[in-house]
């Protein structure tokens, strides 16, 4: 390897895998570092890491949009958006809505506790943003069949006002409930088809 | 148009409304024997689970300057809009320097702007950066004044030094850093004080000491005092030009009803004291139904104006100058965001409310309208300002940008 190319491939890394030039790769190929911590498909086996595959576009472009910023804080993820163009973030998201939703696990789960997690959906509401189904539309996600750890830790940053958001939406939702309805919740949805 | 006593009649149509639907659910319910709703769904109009209702978050990149809806907006004739600034993301407050910089604000970035018009072209700047909901901005005697969630900040000289501005000087910290409601609005007072306000953390609840309260402190950040209580949350104050007395507009509780409660346009005339009433009444006339009873609206300051159910009633500033008309001397502009919690959704323009002498309501009417186009957003007015030369700007956190409304023609000034 030249000095030159050496530059080149140092500068890639240093920017971040996102960020390589786009004429390289095809956005599936530049999605590949993407999918090994969110999982083969968007479906995450990786604790605390959520599934992203069949998330709306516009709530995936805000997010991108907000780790490009900084104003979600996550090393990791900073990182790997960094650089990226506003048509980047675009594609990423266009792409990601288009894997395939998660699958949820197959054990159906104790009765007792779905039921009651789904009276608390009902109560709280959360039908009523996220669909009847949990599957999101527009900036608001696609909960179903998400990674049970990633919603309550969500959850939980929310309602402790750590993770502010796009806007205080969760955060107001979040207020009353309780820490052991946000277990009966996160346990409820990831199970949800 | 929207009068206390329509508000009330809307009150009793929707009570009876709402009566209608409870029994249409018990039929449903008989029909159903296998899933009786939960308590709390009682009462619950039938519908209301199947419908669409989530807040809705503006894109965060602005819209190109040629792709925004000035074509979808109308205004009374006489009027023209443009835009005054597109690629100002996510703007909010407006504010106008004494050497002309327009300062805008935003709620859900990192960032305070400034517009500034060199050689007929118009330039956005980033003036402040790395702030958390920097909503609240404040221009006084050339110190800009910046209200975070948290915290509250100043830049001296701000115009002198737009190509490289100071971090701003923390004057006011230790604020709750709660999400819900914690971005501010922030003005300075005839008495040469800063108002902001700390909203509640909540949509309904009982607040802490602390919240639901509008504060006033000095310009060096010393002396915070509560100047009125009871409101839910603020996002526009302004001062009556000949009272002297702060008005502004409050943003009532949501998943009570489609048409309960009305935001409000409220005045404080007695410092200190006033309460308006949340969480225990709303609208001035309508007791919560969790919260409410063993309390009397009759214990609270009354709104002067009702502003819609939901609508969103956001910036409002009085309009002093001449270049508008004569019939808008000292009227307030209110820019209403529009609704999200409500099925049909109201708001998404700009009012003009006029006002009696002693300062109680007298109209309100439409100034510029269309920023809903069939039930969907194509932009969102936050905050308005009366500009030097009379034309009045509008910002859009939906588009970010800002928009300069003006007269066509010949004005008459008498």
């Amino acid at each position: 390897m030249n000095a030159g190319r050496h530059t080149l491939w140092l500068a890639v890394t240093l920017l971040g895998f996102g960020a390589q030039p786009a004429w390289t790769t095809t956005i599936e190929e530049r999605l590949a570092p993407c999918l090994a911590c969110h999982g083969e498909n968007g479906q995450s086996a990786n604790p605390e890491i959520p599934s992203i595959g069949a998330q709306p576009s516009p709530y995936l472009l805000i997010q991108l949009f907000l780790f490009r910023e900084k104003l979600r804080r996550l090393d990791l993820m900073n990182d790997a958006v960094k650089g990226l163009s506003d048509d980047d973030l675009r594609a990423f998201a266009d792409t990601i809505a288009k894997l395939p939703p998660p699958r949820p696990s197959a054990d159906p789960g104790d009765p007792a506790r779905i039921e009651r997690g789904q009276a608390l959906i009902r109560q709280y509401r959360c039908n009523i943003c996220h669909d009847a189904d949990l599957a999101g539309r527009d900036n608001v996600p696609r909960i179903a069949g998400q990674r049970e750890d990633f919603l309550v830790k969500t959850m939980r940053e929310y309602k402790g006002n750590v993770r502010a958001g796009y806007d205080a939406s969760m955060a107001e939702v979040l207020q009353p409930v309780s820490d052991a309805d946000i277990l009966d919740l996160a346990y409820f949805v990831a199970r949800q088809r | 148009m929207h009068t206390l006593g329509t508000g009330v009649a809307r009150l009793a149509i929707s009570m009876s409304l709402t009566a209608t639907l409870m029994a249409a659910a018990a039929g449903n319910l008989f029909a159903q024997q296998a899933d009786p709703p939960p308590p709390w769904k009682q009462g619950q109009p039938a519908g209301v689970a199947n419908s669409q209702l989530a807040p809705v978050a503006p894109p965060p990149v602005p819209t190109p300057a040629d792709k925004l809806p000035l074509d979808k907006l109308s205004l009374k004739a006489g009027f023209k809009i443009e835009v005054y600034a597109a690629g100002v993301p996510n703007a909010r407050t407006l504010r106008l320097g004494d050497k002309g910089s327009v300062f805008v604000s935003s709620r859900l970035q990192d960032k305070v702007h400034a517009i500034i018009t060199k050689d007929g072209k118009r330039e956005v700047k980033v003036v402040a950066s790395g702030l958390h909901r920097p909503n609240g901005i404040a221009l006084h005697k050339g110190t800009l004044y910046i209200a975070e969630l948290s915290q509250i900040s100043k830049i001296d000289n701000i115009e002198d030094n737009l190509d490289n501005p100071p971090k701003p000087t923390v004057i006011l910290s230790d604020l709750p850093k709660d999400e819900p409601h914690g971005w501010k609005y922030l003005t300075v007072g005839p008495d040469e004080k800063l108002y902001f306000q700390i909203g509640v953390p909540c949509n309904i609840c009982v607040p802490s000491e602390r919240h639901g309260k509008i504060y006033r402190v000095g310009l060096d950040g010393q002396g915070l005092e509560v100047y009125a209580s009871g409101i839910r949350q603020i996002v526009g104050m302004d001062w009556h030009p000949k009272l002297k007395q702060l008005y502004f507009s409050e943003n009532s509780r949501d998943w009570l009803s489609e048409d309960v409660p009305e935001d409000k346009l409220n005045r404080v005339t007695q410092a200190g004291k006033d309460n308006f009433g949340y969480p225990y009444c709303h609208q001035g006339n309508f007791p919560d139904p969790e919260f409410g009873w063993g309390r009397s609206c009759s214990e609270f300051t009354k709104p002067v104006a009702l502003l819609g159910p939901h609508s969103a009633a956001l910036g409002l500033r009085f309009y002093t100058g001449n270049g508008l008309g004569k019939e808008y001397r000292n009227v307030i502009f209110l820019a209403r965001h529009g609704s999200w919690n409500r099925s049909v959704k109201v708001g998404g323009d700009v009012v003009v409310i006029k006002l009696n002498e002693d300062g109680t309501f007298r109209s309100m009417e439409p100034f510029v309208t269309g920023f809903i186009q069939h039930n969907n957003y194509v932009g969102r007015p936050v905050d308005v300002l009366p500009m030097k030369d009379g034309s009045l700007l509008i910002s859009d956190d939906f588009n970010g940008a800002v928009y300069r409304v003006s007269r066509t023609g010949r004005v008459a000034t008498k």
